[in-house]
């Protein structure tokens, strides 16, 4: 017990003291995750507009594909990355493998499907509302999902804070394709996994309640965000 | 009410001609799956005037004023603009509000811009517009609100408002009153006289008998998908010459089997 006391008061100590090494973690992993949301954002809400909007040969395929891939395990996704990119895969030419572009590719490919698939839903529900309007505007299919983007935008901060979510909290697939080197590639959740199993509790925990604060301040935005889309009725 | 009438009047003489009228409407059929909402429904409409339509609730008014504007696709038959089919060019200059008025999670003011820039409109030109459209409908002082908080009224009005600030040549009318209150009817009633002295040709469905007789010059009655008559406002209230309208007005129920 007087050992785990000690983590904690080292773990604050090394928080409160900005500790470099604790900084450098942390800060990779807000560059991979903020990277990777933004990638996956680009790419999934487009796609989920898309397919919220138009009817086009495979949209039922995709479908299934992109729900059935929200699930998935970040080991999983880890592993095919890893498979692509090493030196015996088809990308192994840019020796991309343990890189942080690495780690940015695996977290896109997790958050992708979850940034597509609740687009989807949103666009759609507003397509619902707002489609007689829009028609009798004659707007052209492009006008219309640049509207419907528009419109949904509170609900879309909301699906990019949920995929950054996902990504940041993530272990199986950075820790295969990044491979957890230090001062390289080590972001905070590869680091608790080797601290806590070299039994250096301190930067674990140190790393664990900045995890936390990051969670919570992730909450306490969306719930400001959604307080202000109330007020507007922009719901 | 003599003073309507009288607008009416001077309605009937009007020199600048509509370009997309006559509107004809020939054999119509609605019928999504085998449902028969709309069969044989044919109308012309001609300049000038208000246009209303009547009947009661699932006689078909809301089918037959989303296929005039083209919002859903007929099942047989066609609707003719000047004699011809519906272009793009068309339908830009028509325009259309709800009975629950659509509007975008945006301010006041936003929603007419994004109309207007929709209908192709110079952005120079936008603000004057915007600015002359709020301003007639007396919801100037809310055009930087957002629109969705406004009350039921306002919201209606800026919908109307915000069809009027494209200049249509025709302006399709869903119910755009029910559920509101006489000053807020009111005023959307004296929005849709202006742009009837304005030469836009309106065609509106109501509920209200009242209303009916304060704004309309025509009325098309419609009976269990079909127009049971198209006759003056004046011949209709006086004497209507079919059956189904002459129980409509007198307030007497028809059961399915009283045809």
């Amino acid at each position: 017990m007087q050992d785990f006391a000690d983590s904690f008061s080292l773990a604050f100590g090394l928080i409160l003291s900005a500790d470099p090494e604790l900084a450098e973690i942390v800060l990779l992993s807000l560059r991979v995750s903020l990277s990777a949301t933004l990638a996956a954002c680009a790419i999934g809400m487009s796609l989920g507009a898309a397919m919220a909007i138009f009817r086009f040969p495979g949209r039922g395929a995709l479908l299934i594909f992109t729900n059935a891939m929200m699930g998935l395990p970040p080991v999983v996704v880890g592993l095919a990355i890893y498979m692509l990119l090493s030196n015996a895969g088809p990308l192994g030419a840019f020796s991309l493998l343990y890189s942080p572009t690495a780690m940015v590719i695996a977290q896109t490919v997790l958050v992708t499907p979850i940034a597509t698939a609740l687009t989807r839903q949103v666009i759609s529900d507003l397509h619902v509302e707002y489609d007689e309007q829009l028609r009798s505007l004659s707007l052209g299919p492009l006008d219309t999902l640049g509207t419907l983007l528009w419109d949904a935008r509170f609900s879309l901060i909301t699906v990019a804070l949920a995929g950054f979510g996902r990504a940041i909290a993530e272990v199986g697939a950075v820790i295969i394709v990044g491979g957890n080197i230090n001062h390289v590639t080590r972001v905070m959740t590869t680091a608790i996994a080797l601290e806590t199993s070299k039994g250096d509790l301190a930067l674990a925990l140190a790393l664990g309640l900045i995890l936390i604060g990051i969670s919570i301040t992730v909450n306490a935005a969306l719930m400001a965000l959604k307080g202000t889309a109330r007020r507007f009725a922009y719901e | 009410m003599n003073n309507l009438q009288q607008t009416h009047g001077a309605n009937a003489s009007f020199v600048q001609r509509n370009a997309l009228l006559p509107l004809r409407a020939d054999a119509l059929r609605f019928a999504p799956d085998g449902l028969t909402i709309l069969d044989d429904v044919s109308l012309q409409i001609a300049e000038g005037g208000i246009t209303m339509i009547l009947g009661s609730n699932g006689a078909g008014k809301s089918v037959l004023l989303r296929l005039l504007h083209g919002l859903l696709e007929p099942h047989r038959g066609e609707v003719l603009w000047r004699g011809g089919p519906a272009t793009r060019e068309i339908r830009r200059r028509q325009a259309m509000v709800f009975q629950k008025p659509v509007l975008l999670r945006r301010s006041v003011a936003a929603n007419l811009e994004h109309a207007l820039k929709a209908a192709g409109v110079p952005r120079t030109e936008r603000a004057r517009r915007i600015e002359e459209a709020l301003e007639e409908a007396g919801i100037a002082h809310l055009a930087k609100r957002p629109a969705r908080v406004l009350s039921g009224g306002e919201q209606q009005r800026l919908a109307v408002a915000r069809a009027l600030s494209l200049k249509p040549d025709v302006l399709f009318l869903d119910e755009p009153t029910a559920s509101l209150d006489p000053v807020s009817t009111a005023a959307i009633e004296a929005l849709i006289l202006a742009a009837d002295r304005r030469g836009c040709k309106i065609v509106m469905i109501s509920h209200d008998l009242h209303q009916a007789r304060r704004l309309a010059s025509e009325i098309v009655f419609m009976d269990r998908g079909r127009i049971a008559e198209q006759s003056e406002a004046a011949s209709f209230f006086k004497e209507p010459s079919s059956a189904a309208a002459r129980d409509f007005l007198a307030g007497r129920l028809r059961l399915p089997d009283g045809r």
